[in-house]
């Protein structure tokens, strides 16, 4: 039968005489935590802001056709060299558009499906933005705006003038914020484009367009699609890529191949086009736990430490209480308390320190040209973190006091008051 | 009988074999005060600590107010001592960092037959019994040494125990304290009708008890 009352008092009053180990071991624990919480909000955050920053100019999906050449060459098709070995040279792609073909059914048939959030269409064309009698070579991609808008966080990107303005405008083009300060353009200007063909037409910057990399910036601007499809001479089915978002991300590359297949394109899912950023993210995911968790383990030795010496000095009271009726488990779960009542103070003030600091990060003014909605520090404030925080902080203390603990369990009295 | 022993034997293993206690049966009445006398080594420090059920390490049985304590689990014996053994060292071990009262108070909080309130007062009780109520409250560590026994004394008398051992108690008083902590037993024997077993290399002390028990090389020659 264990009496907790009792064997709390004993145990507050070992804490609190002696309150500089206590305290000690208490700060270790805070520490620790404290950091790791810190750590945690912020890398969790700058990878949330980067995941943003890249990801969410990225579709789930990507359908387009792609130049390639046939994976089946003619000579393989002939039964005569069905045994042989062949041998094909200079193997040319192979002839077909870029445009999607039946690109309207497809988008019809992806806004039916339940797992599609939204398809939009888009038109990716060539052209050259003409400054005087300079050619700059660039993009424009024709988009369906208001679905753009919908779908992905374009509308942070436009630093100056609105998707609305775009959609209301036939003529209208969203430049690039690299574009624009080459051509010293600003809102309101026009610009001269020409395709490829050379046929000149002028649009007017209803807006200016800024994704944060420098590389898109300054060569890609947005118009509306039907607008495009007028530059390039283009029917109105005439569309060369689809983005798809979609409800559950899961799915995203089982998809992609069902659509590879379905519709003979090329499908590419946001795992495919993304990869080594999630290497990036993992990689500071695991730098901060790595940090945490030694941070953590210090902590741990020192409550250890300290529990350790604490049994050396209170070993003749250890065999006093065991004389007096306290079993060994009464005088382990002494120790054991002391060690968690110094795991959860120091747990809850990490957990608050961690809190604390994470405000001022939130609070630090962080402007960057290539995050034009950013004007402080990134944190996440998830609430999964907490508890993994005060979790682990209560385990490693009850590790750290366990084994020294279970030494004071074992502590033969008669030896001690015997002082043999 | 409140306490008897028979047929105990013991070994010391290390460093190599060495058989301490050799067919020790003797038992203590109701309202005895016994004593046992014996040179360094003879085994009597050994004997007290089996039958205080610190040590199980023996042959042979135990019995405590009729009922054998030999066999039981560390927990068992663990309740046992709480109850019905009261234990009064040579050096007083009292927990330093608690109140005198606190001190008192440990063994009764172990037990929890009683209220605190209750307990308090038994508590408080003892002490003035002792004619030491007045430093109830004061640190177990900022008080004498004979003051310090009385209160060990206390301790031992709290939760009314069957018996009350001792392990020279008296070993490391000067003889003011020494009679002082002898009376006190005497004075427990015959208002309480308390059982005393008393371990001492005091001859004078041991004279006065009802009964001496003499060992020798680990085994009882006179009782």
């Amino acid at each position: 039968m264990t009496n907790w009352p009792v064997i709390l008092g004993i145990a507050k009053t070992h804490l609190v005489s002696k309150m500089k180990s206590t305290i000690t071991a208490t700060l270790g624990v805070t520490f620790g935590i404290g950091a790791y919480i810190t750590l945690v909000s912020f890398m969790t955050g700058l990878n949330g802001m980067l995941d943003d920053l890249v990801l969410n100019q990225t579709p789930h999906i990507h359908l387009y056709n792609e130049i390639r050449p046939s994976e089946k060459q003619p000579v393989d098709l002939f039964r005569d060299f069905k045994n042989s070995f062949n041998v094909v040279r200079s193997i040319k792609p192979k002839q077909s558009q870029k445009k999607i073909h039946n690109a309207l059914p497809i988008l019809d048939y992806l806004k039916q499906h339940p797992n599609v959030k939204g398809a939009t269409p888009q038109l990716k064309a060539q052209i050259f933005y003409l400054s005087g009698n300079i050619e700059l070579g660039g993009n424009l991609v024709g988009v369906d705006i208001m679905e753009e808008v919908r779908l992905s966080n374009i509308q942070d990107n436009i630093i100056e003038g609105s998707p609305k303005a775009l959609k209301n405008n036939d003529n209208g083009i969203l430049l690039g914020a690299g574009l624009a300060e080459k051509m010293s353009l600003s809102l309101g200007d026009r610009v001269q484009i020409s395709t490829v063909t050379g046929n000149i037409f002028p649009l007017k910057i209803v807006g200016i367009y800024q994704s944060g990399i420098a590389e898109i910036d300054n060569i890609q601007s947005f118009a509306n699609l039907k607008t495009v499809q007028r530059i390039l001479g283009e029917a109105e089915n005439y569309v060369t890529d689809i983005n798809i978002k979609l409800l559950n991300l899961d799915e995203a590359a089982l998809m992609a191949q069902r659509l590879e297949r379905q519709f003979n394109t090329k499908a590419v899912d946001i795992n495919e086009a993304n990869a080594q950023f999630e290497t990036g993210s993992d990689i500071r995911n695991l730098i901060t736990y790595a940090v945490s968790i030694t941070l953590l383990i210090v902590a741990g030795f020192g409550i250890y430490n300290i529990l350790n010496m604490l049994i050396y000095e209170k070993m003749k009271d250890i065999a006093i209480l065991k004389a007096t009726g306290f079993s060994g488990r009464d005088v382990q779960y002494i120790f054991m308390s002391q060690a968690m009542i110094i795991g959860s103070i120091g747990g809850v003030l990490g957990l608050l320190i961690g809190l604390a600091l994470s405000k001022i990060i939130d609070q630090t003014p962080f402007h960057t040209e290539a995050l034009p909605t950013i004007s402080t520090f990134p944190v996440n404030y998830n609430m999964a973190y907490y508890i993994i925080g005060i979790t682990f902080a209560l385990i490693s203390t009850f590790i750290a006091g366990y084994m020294p603990s279970k030494k004071a369990k074992k502590i033969d009295p008669v030896r001690i008051i015997r002082g043999t | 009988m409140v306490l008897e022993a028979k047929n105990i034997n013991k070994h010391f293993h290390l460093p190599k074999d060495f058989h301490v206690l050799k067919n020790i049966s003797f038992g203590v009445k109701q309202g005895e005060f016994a004593s046992i006398m014996g040179k360094s080594g003879s085994g009597k420090s050994t004997l007290l600590y089996i039958l205080s059920t610190m040590d199980t390490d023996y042959t042979g049985e135990l019995y405590l107010s009729k009922q054998l304590v030999t066999g039981k689990s560390h927990n068992e014996l663990s309740r046992i001592r709480n109850k019905s053994i009261g234990f009064v060292f040579q050096f007083h071990y009292l927990l330093s960092e608690f109140s005198v009262l606190e001190n008192v108070m440990l063994p009764a909080k172990k037990l929890a037959e009683k209220s605190l309130a209750e307990i308090e007062h038994d508590a408080h009780e003892k002490l003035s019994m002792l004619h030491i109520g007045h430093l109830a409250q004061q640190k177990a560590s900022r008080i004498s040494g004979g003051e310090k026994q009385r209160v060990a004394i206390a301790r031992a008398l709290i939760n009314d125990p069957a018996i009350l051992m001792g392990d020279e108690p008296t070993g490391n008083l000067d003889s003011h304290n020494s009679e002082n902590v002898f009376n006190i037993f005497k004075r427990l024997k015959e208002e309480q009708g308390l059982s005393l077993l008393v371990v001492t290399h005091d001859e004078d002390f041991a004279k006065r008890t009802d009964r001496i028990i003499e060992m020798e090389d680990g085994m009882i020659i006179k009782h």
